[in-house]
């Protein structure tokens, strides 16, 4: 990497301390890593400290100091990949390359490591190389991959399957993923017609566009359901010389897939939402923010941002109407699931840590450089074009009082029919159980809002999905009998956490862990049953974290332990309630007996 | 004039200036909150947790809630109280605290809330993590084993230009101060000796300045930590 490539970069975007995300992306898709020598560089023309550098690039996954080969492979280590045979695709890895995970070859070609869930849960096992996406793996088919690496084939060439269906097949994305679309409704729509609700807005008022929202009651998709309408409204009321709207498509809950789905079949439905967005709040730009691991969608993105823009869906006084100026830019993540957190979001669109802010202030007060920000979820702003299209009213038809519209699902497992659905709010997971294909007497558990939601059994199937039940962003995993739900599902959510902990807050960076070691200790048959007492105590001081992601983070033992209490009991050691934790009896049992002495304790 | 906001703590009303963060409301209504990662002057964090109320029924950290007219804050219940020390018993396994051995001992906040809230053992099983001790720096040395990771060092030195001399390193569990190597070898004595006073532990220390002051005659080895702001109270 010579000087004045880094330097191409750094003049490429303007030496703006703001863009050290997209700056160090590049860097490292040039070269494939970040190169120490480099970074005195970038802090010099950023105006920065090398510590500052440091402290961005260290936290995110998917950025390295160290070469990491020529070919990069991250095999995805979520629950759904192993249950789908990861184990075999993982050992085949090895093998066949000669390293453990965590290693480059000693020729330095190839790296091996792994990575938190891709989006892939419906073909899984999956890996990342050098940004494109290699699902359905199987050993057979990972001894081809290092065969083809080995003889250098580009990795664009190293598709030797089909292409997945839809616009993944399109000249500017060509990837295996498949949407697995099982089920439409208006969102999913496939006679959606581009612009039309654009048009409608722009000749109804901003203050019209957000009551039309209201109307609708519709609330925020990716999980935490704050109404959009009032968001939008405070946003529009807040003070600010520049106002920002932002596409939440970090989608990293684990089993979530839906947004990748609709940023591969309608991206232009979704940018029509940003634009109305940026309509109705009085917002000149737009970022949408998506996930490192969707990497592979960037130029296609990119052209029909471009493509918008030469038919002024964006630009200057959009559609003619004078004063509407808004322009979208994409910023890609670098692998941090914290960084779904609003605030984290636009920490990290700042290029800086993805830290969550504290809050107050919220984003619609203070966001992106300081001023007034709209997040939502790539699946609201697609709702808003449909609601804007046929009305509030219109909207309100669908799913429960308290719950409007429609949802998409993301729904993997043990299934028949793993994929995306979209259903109306007030399904039962009964209903939804029988809609994919998974033979009820045969399921043990369901995962509802992935890894922070809960961990239900079958006599709560009967609930519903809705804000009033059981709220989720839409991510499903179904657990046969056949599943170890400690072992395999437990500690598998737990130790995600640990790993997507920011580590800002005591309570998030610390408890987790504590809670992996009590996990551990019950799973080696070392537990007692203050195990149990201790895990929910110790767990709902992570209710005093700064944000979702710290106050869920005890979710997995906490609803398991409610749930499936006799598989934890089960393993404890009988007529042991409590641990003294050194018992000087059995430690001195073996030498007592030897030299014949009886001990006086 | 500021306009003058009422606020209930623990059902005492309590009269203080708009705009302020609650803890400074408590404290110059005489009412402590503990603290670890709070230090006067340098915009709050809320990383430790320590300072978490319960305000208008949800958990909030006192450091960094703007008190508003008619708030209501639990305090010093059995619950939040309880909550704060089962917090600061989470540094204690997080790190190595020796504190017999620490040049620090009488000065660090995190032993003194340990003696107020009255802490002989952590309730957790200890992590006993690896940590460095960095002292290849010409005027600090950084004990790892120490370090509550409360981010004042990063808030609050910095350089006339405004860059911070420290950062965070990676992140969740392996997260870890670090000096950008570079300005600290332009690191004034003054500022040196400013880090370790604002460092709550004792994770950075300026070299051969230990012990100047001994131990008996120390902050916390005179007065309890909030005794300053609980003048009346006897303990």
């Amino acid at each position: 990497m010579s000087k004045s490539s880094v330097d191409a970069i750094l003049d490429k975007y303007q030496h703006e301390r703001t863009r050290l995300m997209d700056i160090l992306l590049d860097l490292q898709d040039e070269v494939g890593y970040i190169p120490e020598e480099s970074i005195p560089q970038i802090a010099g023309a950023l105006g920065i400290s090398e510590a500052d550098v440091e402290q961005t690039l260290s936290f995110y996954h998917f950025f390295s100091t160290r070469p990491l080969g020529k070919y990069r492979i991250y095999l995805n280590n979520s629950v759904v990949a192993n249950m789908m045979g990861r184990a075999e695709v993982a050992a085949a890895f090895e093998e066949a390359l000669g390293i453990k995970f965590g290693q480059v070859t000693p020729d330095g070609r190839v790296g091996l490591f792994e990575t938190s869930c891709i989006g892939m849960n419906d073909q899984e096992p999956a890996a990342i190389i050098n940004n494109y996406i290699f699902p359905c793996l199987t050993p057979f088919r990972v001894r081809e991959i290092v065969r083809d690496i080995k003889e250098d084939k580009p990795v664009e060439e190293m598709i030797s399957y089909q292409y997945g269906e839809g616009q993944n097949t399109s000249e500017l994305v060509r990837s295996m993923v498949s949407n697995n679309i099982r089920k439409v409704g208006p969102i999913l729509d496939p006679g959606y017609k581009v612009g039309e609700a654009l048009k409608k807005a722009i000749q109804m008022s901003p203050e019209q566009v957000i009551e039309e929202l209201k109307t609708s009651n519709i609330r925020g998709r990716g999980g935490a359901g704050f109404p959009t309408g009032l968001k939008w409204e405070f946003c529009r009321k807040a003070k600010g010389e520049k106002k920002y709207i932002f596409c939440n498509a970090d989608e990293g809950e684990p089993g979530t897939f839906k947004d990748r789905v609709i940023l591969t079949e309608l991206p232009r439905l979704l940018l029509e939402g940003m634009i109305i967005a940026g309509y109705a709040v009085g917002a000149s730009e737009g970022i949408l923010y998506v996930r490192y691991e969707y990497r592979y969608l960037k130029r296609y993105l990119e052209e029909i941002l471009e493509n918008a823009r030469k038919k002024n869906y964006l630009g200057k006084s959009i559609l003619g109407k004078e004063g509407f100026d808004f322009d979208i830019r994409i910023q890609f993540g670098a692998g941090a699931y914290v960084c779904g957190e609003e605030s984290a979001l636009i920490e990290s669109a700042e290029g800086k840590r993805g830290e969550p802010r504290d809050r107050p202030p919220f984003p619609v007060e203070q966001g992106y450089l300081g001023m007034p920000t709209v997040v939502n979820n790539v699946e609201t702003f697609c709702s808003v074009v449909k609601i804007i299209l046929n009305g509030g009213e219109w909207y309100k038809s669908f799913g429960t009082a308290q719950s409007t519209g429609t949802k998409l699902l993301s729904v993997s497992g043990d299934c028949r029919y793993p994929g995306v659905y979209e259903v109306e709010w007030g399904f039962s997971v009964n209903d939804i159980l029988d809609m994919v294909g998974a033979v009820k007497q045969q399921v043990q558990a369901v995962q509802v809002g992935g890894p922070s939601g809960s961990l239900i059994g079958p006599d709560e199937f009967g609930r519903i999905l809705g804000y009033e039940d059981l709220s989720t962003g839409g991510s499903l995993i179904i657990f046969g009998h056949h599943r170890d739900l400690i072992r395999e599902v437990v500690l598998n959510f737990t130790n995600f956490f640990i790993e997507e902990s920011c580590g800002s807050c005591s309570t998030c960076r610390i408890i987790p862990v504590l809670l992996r070691e009590k996990l551990e200790k019950i799973l080696n048959a070392r537990g007692v049953s203050k195990d149990l007492d201790d895990m929910i105590e110790w767990a709902r001081l992570l209710k005093a974290s700064r944000c979702g992601l710290g106050q869920t983070a005890g979710n997995p033992v906490v609803s398991s332990i409610k749930n499936f209490r006799h598989l934890y009991e089960k393993m404890l050691q009988k007529n042991k309630d409590y641990d003294a934790g050194f018992d000087l009896l059995a430690a001195i049992q073996a030498g007592a007996e030897a030299t014949g002495r009886v001990p006086l304790v | 004039m500021a306009e003058v906001v009422r606020l209930y703590i623990d059902g005492k009303e309590c009269l203080a200036r708009n705009g302020q963060y609650l803890l400074q409301a408590a404290r110059e209504n005489g009412i402590f909150i503990p603290t670890l990662c709070h230090y006067d002057g340098v915009k709050p964090k809320g990383s430790c947790r320590v300072c978490t109320c319960k305000v208008n029924g949800r958990l909030m950290t006192a450091c960094t809630t703007p008190i508003a007219e008619g708030m209501v804050v639990e305090n010093h219940s059995t619950e939040i109280e309880e909550m704060r020390k089962a917090i600061i018993e989470l540094f204690f396994v997080e790190g190595n605290h020796i504190c017999p051995t620490c040049e620090k001992s009488g000065f660090c906040e995190l032993q003194a809330l340990a003696y107020r809230y009255r802490i002989t053992a952590p309730r957790y099983p200890f992590l006993f993590p690896v940590k460095r001790v960095v002292a290849d720096y010409s005027k600090i040395i950084i004990d790892h084993n120490r370090c509550i990771l409360c981010k004042r060092c990063v808030r609050a030195i910095k350089d006339s230009n405004g860059k911070s001399f420290f950062a965070y390193r990676r992140r969740g569990q392996h997260i870890e101060v670090i000096l950008d190597k570079q300005m600290s070898e332009q690191m004034s004595y003054e500022t040196a000796l400013e880090a370790e006073k604002v460092c709550p532990v004792g994770a950075i220390m300026v070299k051969r300045t230990a012990f100047l002051v001994p131990i008996g005659q120390r902050k916390f080895d005179k007065m309890p930590i909030g005794g300053d702001i609980e003048k009346n109270k006897s303990f």
